[in-house]
């Protein structure tokens, strides 16, 4: 695989969750890729996906040979991942704030079908500047959407920061939040397991320096 | 009278009611006309954009959502929504309007949406439907709710005397030799007494479905006149059909004259839809003098 230097630190910046995500918390192998009642994971923050493929690989979702040729004419991994190209990748994306409104309606899809599948979707910082994303914490909590999952990856680039701190942010529209070092795969794997009985964000902050 | 809006919510909450795919999202506008207490019936809230997100959440989980708003607010405010969470995921929905092009203009250039349908043409694998009477909204919504495609349906307060057999491709309502005039949806009724006053000599095809085009249909109209000239008339963008016009008879010499709202100007006037209709050319006595200055000779 070849690099993509501008959404580098965005691979860099998400691949331990993603780890921790596809290793030890969704429900959803290759297997079970159409299975109503899998975790859905959605990556709503679309640019570096190079950990994303290369965690799909690792978990056999994908071929790792296609790594290779990744972004050519013939590739179904581009710098934007689609879901119509790659089986297991939920939502298609690449532009900022379309992830989270899904998610809202994919959890609350799961709930109606009565489903044991949870929703999860990852969320930059910098990302949350997009307005939509804020129709949609405030919407999540007041349908009672519990069986989602927001994890922010803060790795501060947000172009003026969220003063207060992000977990506020949906703390204020009635989320259950949790902040935690978004390289330390232990405190990962507890924030993302632990039970919710309303819509729940996970603040991982990654710093810069490392 | 029942209205169109009065058959659109009829057949939803018919299909809520008999099948568990059907969901409805909306962003407060007609929220109070679906059983709220249904849990496939979403509110969110004046947020078009989630509106819109969520309802591809939905449709990802295997629901049929129908997504309802102001024609402006469902179609022009989240459009990159439509074009991503909607097309892009390749998943399906039925996006209902309500407005029109200005079907209330009395609120001003905000609630006017005449860009609609060229705005969903930008976007590939949509139904389009323009029902010219209540009576044709019921069979084309009970449709879109089996199917999981994706369809826009755009409601109107304006609609014609009768209703015509819908699904089926363009109807053709009246034969002449000098030339082929397409009605969409609630003009039809303005065209036929344009045509008439003229003592035109032409065919009029009605058109309750605009996309997919039917293409068959209008080249077998323009086959069987003496003069390969055809008038499109929509109640929304002028031309907004001419490109699949001139597709359709891209082998043989042709004319086309495309009338709907006008573009080149932004009408700040309120009014009525009447005021309006006459400002665009779009009344029988605007009708009428394209009529005569097309198909002269």
């Amino acid at each position: 695989m070849t690099g993509d230097e501008k959404h580098e630190w965005a691979a860099a910046s998400t691949i331990d969750v993603l780890w921790v995500l596809y290793d030890k918390v969704l429900n959803v192998t290759p297997a079970i890729v159409d299975d109503p009642d899998r975790d859905r994971f959605l990556l709503s923050k679309g640019h570096g996906p190079m950990a994303y493929y290369a965690v799909l690989a690792e978990k056999g979702f994908i071929d790792e040979s296609t790594l290779d040729d990744w972004t050519s004419w013939d590739s179904p991994l581009g710098q934007h991942p689609d879901r119509v190209l790659v089986k297991g990748v939920e939502i298609s994306s690449g532009s900022l704030g379309h992830g989270l409104p899904i998610a809202v309606g994919t959890a609350i899809g799961q709930r109606v079908a009565g489903s044991r599948g949870r929703t999860f979707v990852l969320v930059g910082d910098g990302e949350l500047d997009e307005g939509s994303n804020h129709e949609a914490i405030a919407v999540a909590s007041r349908l009672r959407v519990a069986n989602l999952t927001a994890i922010v990856i803060d790795n501060q680039s947000a172009m003026y920061g969220w003063p207060g701190g992000i977990a506020r942010r949906f703390a204020v529209e009635g989320w259950q939040t949790a902040e935690i070092d978004g390289r330390d795969h232990e405190a990962v794997f507890t924030a993302l397991t632990a039970p919710h009985d309303r819509p729940y964000a996970v603040v991982a902050k990654i710093e810069k320096s490392r | 009278m029942t209205t169109m809006r009065q058959a659109f919510v009829r057949a939803v909450n018919d299909g809520i009611a008999t099948d568990p795919r059907i969901a409805v999202v909306t962003a407060v506008i007609s929220s109070n006309e679906f059983p709220q207490e249904n849990e496939r019936v979403v509110d969110v809230g004046i947020r078009e954009q989630t509106m819109v997100g969520v309802a591809s959440g939905l449709a990802l989980a295997g629901l049929r959502p129908v997504v309802h708003s102001y024609a402006p607010f469902l179609v022009e405010r989240p459009y990159e929504q439509i074009k991503l969470d909607i097309g892009h995921q390749d998943v399906g929905a039925v996006f209902v309007s309500i407005g029109a092009s200005y079907d209330d203009p009395a609120w001003g250039r905000t609630h006017q949406s005449p860009g609609d349908v060229a705005l969903f043409d930008t976007l590939p694998g949509w139904t389009v439907h323009v029902p010219g009477h209540p009576d044709e909204v019921t069979p084309l919504l009970q449709q879109a709710l089996k199917d999981d495609d994706r369809v826009y349906v755009r409601l109107s307060l304006h609609e014609n005397t009768h209703a015509h057999p819908v699904g089926e491709g363009f109807t053709t309502l009246r034969h002449g030799k000098r030339g082929v005039v397409l009605a969409v949806g609630p003009m039809l009724d303005r065209v036929l007494k344009a045509v008439e006053s003229e003592n035109a000599d032409v065919t009029v095809l009605y058109a309750a479905t605009v996309r997919p085009f039917d293409s068959d249909g209008l080249r077998k109209a323009v086959q069987d006149t003496d003069h390969a000239d055809v008038m499109v008339v929509e109640p929304y963008l002028e031309g907004t059909s001419s490109h699949l016009v001139s597709e359709t008879l891209q082998q043989i010499p042709h004319r086309v004259r495309s009338i709907g709202v006008k573009r080149h100007a932004e009408l700040r006037n309120y009014g009525t839809a009447e005021d309006h209709d006459a400002a665009h050319d779009l009344d029988v006595v605007g009708l009428g003098s394209a009529v005569r200055s097309f198909f002269r000779g």
